[in-house]
């Protein structure tokens, strides 16, 4: 809770400086999206997308609702073979894989790619089953090696001094920062390489947004990072690349600290300073 | 009052400003309106006694009528024919025979059925036509009234739709293992003579030299033909074993523990399967309640996590909905343990003096034997129904606390 409560402190925009003497340079693009549309049944909610998401850096989706920013990101895992009415054309890459395919391993792919959602949805378990569950459904771990990788999970996910006293406690008696600090334990428990994140801190508190935010800032090293979100502070604070979307349209793309300050496209301009949204 | 509130304020003459219309029909309205509300809820508190006091009514009147025939040998007895002796101890293996069979037959049934319904969705349309049917089925089925179901058990599994053929003589199946048939003759001293027989539809026995004969321990037997004109031998030992040249037999059956036959006939089986059909609707639905109350967001969260459907209806939506499905799984017991129309049908009114002993075996259950008690005309049957009443109701009513129970103590919140 310390470690929180220091971070409230912070000025708001000091990860951006930090980010940027750090993260420059050519990056490898960890997945490639190229001429992608997506439609919910007759109704076409992405237009040729063509985008590269960098390796270990943190990109933003921005944009008002309905922008498609959420269904590019839920076809990254595939979480819209959920919706019937859901399909796409187009190509998007995780290396090799081509992750649109029908004979993509769906199940392999979202164990690779994990998700945290808007709203912290622990299963009604234990804080330690909570984030055993990725690794019992995957592997066959002996009972210390499983409680190790809680345990280091817990630790990634900056939760593990709050919990470790309560391991076997109800996940649902958290607040709502830890239940979303412990979805994302949960979700790196499976090994990713990419997380996505859609809108993690619009159900928090400012207190636990930022300790969010900068734990977003310290997984970036060994995760690729994508996260939706609608607070443009919280995309000019914790990301390195921010993508705005419009109306299912990719606008533009480009390092955060020039989206920001010189953004290319009137809309973008529109958009980030606040006069529509 | 703001004149910036009301747009219809705002558009009159200045000296309407202070005096809205409309807030002067509200008031002038509250004086009635508050009087409706007074009568409404009497009206309710009303309508809540009747039900109360009618529940209340039945209660006393069957305690008072059933207290007094209440004894230990109403639960452990036979239905005997003397009011004193008569027990539900057939009625009440039967009924446990019947609803366990029942249980295990209708809840992996239901519960598969509303896994599919809810959590697979229709890929295509034919799938999505046909789940709208099924679940269009579930709903009318479920408002059936009993007794159809009980024709329909009798047609489905009773007969089989006549799919095979039944001989008469002897209660003989189309198929059947596990029981053996036996010609029986009744001796001139008295006693049990078996001749041991292949088939059911094999020809009468006919006394004859030499035959195989048994008495009812299984010991084998010399048998003493005579004739109408020869004397009686004076042996008691071989009177007993004596038989007329021309005398009749009778076919019975012996069945053992694995008996099973086709046809069903009026059996546990059929009972049980029958009950299944009046239970099934309501298993589904209430399970189909139960896994639509698991908020989505936990699926999503499994499904994230790399899990297959069914690693996700395992591990996540079934743990979270089981204490609904229970809850709705023993309610729905316990309307079968209260049903007797469609066991009516099956099971017939029957003088059953022993319980159940195989799947095919005939039975009856406790209200079948409350209703058999309750239209005699003898007024000490009528206490032994009351009685037989109060031993059901016991019986339904910790089912229901069951259920309460459960859905206090185990219900979590999921989110």
């Amino acid at each position: 809770m310390t470690r929180v409560m220091t971070e409230t402190q912070k000025p708001v925009v000091a990860p951006v400086a930090n980010k940027s003497d750090t993260k420059l340079g050519p990056a490898v693009s960890a997945i490639e999206v190229d001429g992608l549309n997506s439609w919910y049944g007759d109704f076409q909610a992405l237009h040729s997308i063509t985008l590269k998401i960098p390796k270990n850096q943190v990109t933003s989706f921005i944009g008002p609702s309905g922008c498609g920013k959420s269904t590019l990101l839920r076809w990254f895992n595939r979480m819209n073979d959920t919706i019937v009415s859901a399909h796409a054309t187009g190509v998007v890459r995780l290396g090799e894989l081509d992750l649109l395919a029908r004979s993509t391993d769906v199940v392999d792919l979202r164990r690779r790619i994990g998700i945290v959602f808007q709203k912290p949805n622990p299963f009604p378990k234990s804080i330690f089953d909570n984030v055993a569950f990725g690794p019992r459904l995957h592997m066959k771990l002996s009972k210390s090696d499983l409680s190790s990788l809680v345990e280091w999970s817990l630790r990634k996910a900056a939760v593990w001094e709050e919990v470790k006293d309560r391991l076997h406690a109800p996940a649902l008696g958290l607040s709502g920062g830890q239940q979303q600090r412990l979805c994302i334990a949960r979700a790196i428990a499976v090994g990713p390489e990419v997380l996505l994140m859609d809108e993690p801190c619009s159900a928090l508190d400012p207190g636990s947004t930022l300790a969010i935010e900068d734990l977003i800032f310290e997984l970036q090293a060994q995760y690729t990072i994508i996260i939706v979100t609608h607070n443009m502070q919280q995309a000019a604070r914790c990301s390195n690349q921010t993508a705005f979307f419009y109306e299912g349209r990719l606008i533009e793309v480009g390092e955060t600290e020039r989206v920001f300050t010189k953004p290319e496209q009137k809309r973008t301009e529109d958009y980030v300073r606040g006069k529509f949204g | 009052m703001n004149q910036n509130v009301s747009p219809e304020s705002s558009t009159r003459t200045k000296s309407d400003v202070g005096s809205s219309p409309v807030a002067n029909m509200v008031l002038r309205g509250s004086e009635s309106r508050m009087r409706v509300d007074r009568v409404f809820r009497f009206i309710c508190i009303l309508t809540a006694s009747v039900s109360v006091l009618i529940l209340v009514f039945l209660l006393s009147s069957i305690t008072i009528q059933g207290v007094p025939w209440l004894s230990w040998t109403l639960i452990s007895g036979n239905p005997e024919p003397e009011p004193l002796e008569a027990g539900l101890r057939p009625a009440f293996f039967g009924t446990i025979w019947v609803c366990s069979l029942c249980a295990l037959i209708t809840l992996p049934i239901g519960i598969g059925t509303a896994i599919l319904l809810e959590e697979f969705q229709p890929r295509n349309k034919v799938a999505a036509w046909l789940y709208s049917l099924i679940q269009l089925n579930i709903s009318n089925l479920a408002g059936v009234p009993s007794v159809v179901y009980g024709i329909l058990g009798l047609t489905a599994f009773v007969g089989m739709f006549g799919m095979f053929r039944q001989t008469d003589r002897g209660g003989g199946y189309a198929y059947a293992i596990g029981v053996d048939y036996f010609d029986q003759f009744f001796s001139e001293g008295d006693r049990a003579i078996l001749i041991h027989v292949g088939d059911s539809s094999d020809p009468p026995t006919k006394p004859h030299p030499g035959m195989v004969a048994y008495d009812f321990d299984g010991k084998k037997v010399d048998v003493n033909i005579i004739g109408y004109d020869d004397p009686y031998p004076e042996d008691e030992e071989v009177l007993a074993y004596t038989l007329f040249a021309d005398s009749e037999s009778g076919r019975i059956s012996e069945k053992a523990w694995y008996h099973f036959r086709l046809p069903f006939g009026r059996g546990v089986l059929a009972g049980a399967l029958t009950l299944m059909l009046v239970t099934l609707p309501v298993i589904i639905i209430s399970t189909q309640e139960s896994l639509r109350a698991v908020p989505s967001s936990l699926r999503a969260g499994a499904l994230g996590l790399g899990a297959t459907p069914w690693q996700v209806i395992w591990n996540v939506t079934l743990p979270s909905a089981i204490p609904g499905i229970m809850t709705g799984s023993i309610l729905a017991m316990s309307r079968a343990i209260g049903e007797t129309a469609p066991i009516l049908i099956i099971a017939g009114i029957m003088f059953i003096m022993n319980s159940p002993r195989h799947l095919m075996d005939d039975f009856t259950v406790m209200p079948l034997q409350i209703y058999n008690w309750a239209s005699r005309p003898q007024e000490e049957f009528h206490g032994i129904a009351a009685g037989g009443i109060i031993i059901l109701l016991v019986i339904l009513l910790s089912f229901n606390a069951i259920a309460v129970l459960i859905r206090h103590k185990m219900q979590k919140p999921l989110s």
